[in-house]
């Protein structure tokens, strides 16, 4: 057992230890560019007004507040796999939670930002704290978003803690200046029964709070659209729809995510296909509850022949926007489902491409929601179609590069597997942390 | 036990500074939507308006005296083609159907004034919000340009300036000095000439006298030759405003989203 563990430690560490290469350095400059580009975009927007944007009457969200969603569901990925999984003690868990972590903590600040790039006078954000209206969905989004942002940081670092404490101990000898940060991170972590006992309760109660929080957060995203009265956006389904959405979307960017990480790091040993058949199936059932999700939404629509709501339904099945939606269906559902339904081929490559596609297609399901009943309002006032400026594109492209970078530093400063989860000698690890301690205590 | 002590001599203090900081914020929330409600019980007046299909000509003459009066941006053809010329009161031309009949009709639409107006609900500063008398303002300094409420209208009629509003050097001198000139990001939208109730006000207050009937008139009011357009008290059973509103022809637009518009139309006779 204890080979496995100095295993484990060696090779998490080694990303952490080596100097980065230079596919690294190129990647991290390409990305910097592309979003110090988002950057300058940005700017050229504040100084001159949403007027750059292809927004105007009666379109008057776009991609930025498509991309906040995005985001929103992307850092799902991280509290849906780590909190479900470890509330439920599923074993396969242990070789993601990290990387799923990481990508909830690196995307967030990616999401926030979206809405505040998406407000005609981003310097008065304050104003909602000040002058609070307790009825406006929005107030009720910041608030669950940053409580969100905060204790989703603090669920990262506390697992985080036992894994700081052994950079401290394996890496002081590689010298690359990071020893003092992870000293001052492991905050004296000594490994002992009592700071293990107190450790294990802290996550528990944090995964149970996390749980809470990701529906309320996604919930309250769906209700921003769904509190109004406009057709197509007032839905009491929108809430629970967007929970199901940001689910499969996060598994997704986790699939994804973690087939390169194996990749690029060399983590087949510690993610196995056995792994990955676990996420293929959670995938699978996620895309058919979508799926079932998006049927109750369309035919209950259908069936209810509300003139404003039917014009909405056929401008997106046969009208304008045919082709988002189909290709919404088609990525969100057909292409995961085809490739997931079986475990026989390349099961690695299969999950990176369902992954990739329920991104895509989850982007598109946004686009679906929020810019076809912007076009068709009430009352016709004559409907330029909304086409998104280069601004918004640049903005788009800075803030994924943005994401990808943030993600990329992170893997070479944490460690991409939960150590102390992994070296837990059964599936158990709830189980297992008491026994040990229970040994310990005995032998003391 | 010293440190157990002190410990919860700490979780208390936490605790009751937590506590107090989210109650000072949900009462400050509350404080303001309880102001709003007691207001507008006491109100006396509630303003609203008549506009009389079967008079209007479609000249647009309403259209130009309010952008006048109401310092609004001129805009150019680029802005007119993606939407963005802001206009408080538009022409919204309308096609009814019936069979092989097909009507044409021209409906000028100025902000419909709910009485439960579902823009106040989702702004999330109270930058929109109901006065007492029943007028849906805008506080520009407040809002901070999230067009949760553009979307929110389903009449489409609360504007957003996409960039610095433009005039030509001529049309700046005589902008209406009663009116406060919008800058970029932030809404605006028809505010049934606010500034002229103040003036009507205060000319009954030096007069010693109640504002009565034709003291306040909107701009739109004024210039429409056809007399189609009535603006007065619908609290006043007396006003002419009230009884034309009891007309069999009189409707409200989407009115089954019971929003309660003071806007009220009369059906072309």
């Amino acid at each position: 057992m204890s080979e496995t563990t100095s295993d484990v430690e060696a090779e998490v560490l080694i990303p952490l230890a080596e100097k980065p290469g230079r596919g690294f350095w190129t990647a991290a400059l390409a990305l910097s560019v592309v979003f110090l580009g988002g950057i300058l975009a940005w700017s050229w927007q504040i100084k001159s007004g949403l007027r750059v944007t292809g927004l105007g009457v009666p379109e008057f969200w776009g991609i930025y507040i498509i991309n906040f969603v995005f985001f929103i569901g992307i850092s799902h990925a991280g509290t849906l796999i780590s909190a479900i999984l470890r509330i439920t003690r599923a074993p396969w868990r242990r070789s993601f939670t990290r990387i799923a972590e990481m990508i909830t903590v690196t995307s967030l600040p990616f999401a926030a930002t979206c809405v505040i790039v998406d407000l005609g006078r981003p310097d008065r954000l304050f104003n909602v704290l000040l002058y609070p209206h307790l009825t406006s969905p929005i107030l009720w989004d910041i608030l669950c978003i940053s409580t969100y942002m905060v204790m989703s940081c603090l669920y990262f670092y506390i697992a985080l803690v036992p894994d700081m404490a052994l950079c401290r101990d394996r890496l002081s000898r590689h010298g690359l200046g990071m020893t003092p940060i992870y000293r001052w991170l492991a905050l004296g972590w000594k490994g002992t029964v009592k700071e293990k006992r107190l450790h294990h309760s802290l996550m528990t109660v944090l995964s149970v709070v996390l749980l809470a929080l990701v529906i309320s957060v996604h919930t309250n995203v769906g209700f921003i659209f769904g509190m109004t009265n406009k057709p197509g956006w007032h839905s009491a389904a929108i809430g629970p729809y967007f929970v199901i959405g940001a689910a499969l979307q996060g598994l997704g960017a986790l699939s994804a995510i973690v087939v390169a990480v194996r990749y690029f790091f060399h983590l087949e040993h510690w993610i196995t296909e056995d792994h990955f058949n676990a996420l293929r199936k959670f995938f699978l059932a996620l895309a058919c509850f979508w799926m079932y999700y998006t049927c109750v939404e369309y035919l209950t629509t259908f069936y209810g022949r509300h003139v404003p709501e039917m014009a909405i339904f056929w401008a997106k099945l046969t009208g304008p926007f045919r082709l988002s939606f189909w290709a919404m269906l088609v990525l969100c559902f057909c292409v995961p489902f085809a490739l997931l339904i079986t475990r026989r081929g390349p099961l690695v490559l299969k999950l990176l491409f369902a992954g990739l596609s329920a991104n895509v297609g989850m982007w598109l399901e946004r686009y679906s929601i929020i810019v076809p009943p912007g076009a068709s309002p009430y009352l016709s006032w004559g409907t330029p179609p909304y086409s998104p400026s280069w601004v918004e594109w640049t903005i788009t492209a800075g803030w994924f590069a943005g994401f990808i970078l943030l993600f990329m530093l992170f893997t070479r400063i944490f460690p991409l597997l939960t150590v102390w989860e992994m070296k837990a000698p059964a599936c158990h690890v709830c189980g297992t942390v008491f026994e040990e301690i229970a040994a310990e205590e005995k032998e003391g | 036990m010293e440190i157990k002590d002190q410990n919860r001599r700490d979780f208390l203090k936490w605790f009751g500074a937590a506590v107090g900081g989210v109650w000072a914020f949900t009462s400050r929330a509350f404080a303001a939507r309880g102001e709003d409600e007691q207001v507008q019980a006491r109100g006396k007046h509630r303003w609203g308006m008549v506009i009389d299909l079967d008079r209007c000509t479609g000249c647009q003459a309403c259209v130009v005296a309010c952008s006048v009066e109401n310092n609004q941006m001129l805009g150019g053809p680029e802005e007119a083609a993606l939407g963005r010329v802001i206009r408080w009161l538009k022409i919204l031309p309308r096609t009814e159907a019936e069979g092989s009949h097909i009507r044409q009709s021209l409906v000028p639409m100025p902000c419909q004034q709910c009485e439960d107006p579902p823009c106040t609900r989702v702004c999330p500063t109270s930058a929109t919000f109901m006065n007492p008398e029943g007028i849906v303002g805008q506080v520009y300094d407040r809002c901070i340009g999230c067009r949760y409420c553009v979307n929110a209208c389903p009449y489409t009629c609360k504007f957003f300036n996409w960039g610095e509003p433009q005039w030509p050097k001529e049309t700046q001198t005589p902008f209406n000095p009663d009116v406060s000139v919008r800058y970029k990001g932030v809404v605006e939208k028809c505010l049934f000439c606010h500034q002229r109730l103040q003036r009507a006000k205060d000319k009954a207050r030096e007069e010693g006298r109640k504002i009565e009937e034709g003291d306040y008139v909107t701009a739109c009011q004024a210039a429409c030759p056809a007399q189609a357009i009535v603006f007065g008290d619908l609290n006043d059973p007396e006003s002419e405003v009230s009884r034309l509103a009891l007309s069999h022809r009189s409707f409200k637009m989407l009115e089954e989203l019971g929003t309660k518009p003071k806007v009220i139309y009369l059906r072309e006779g």
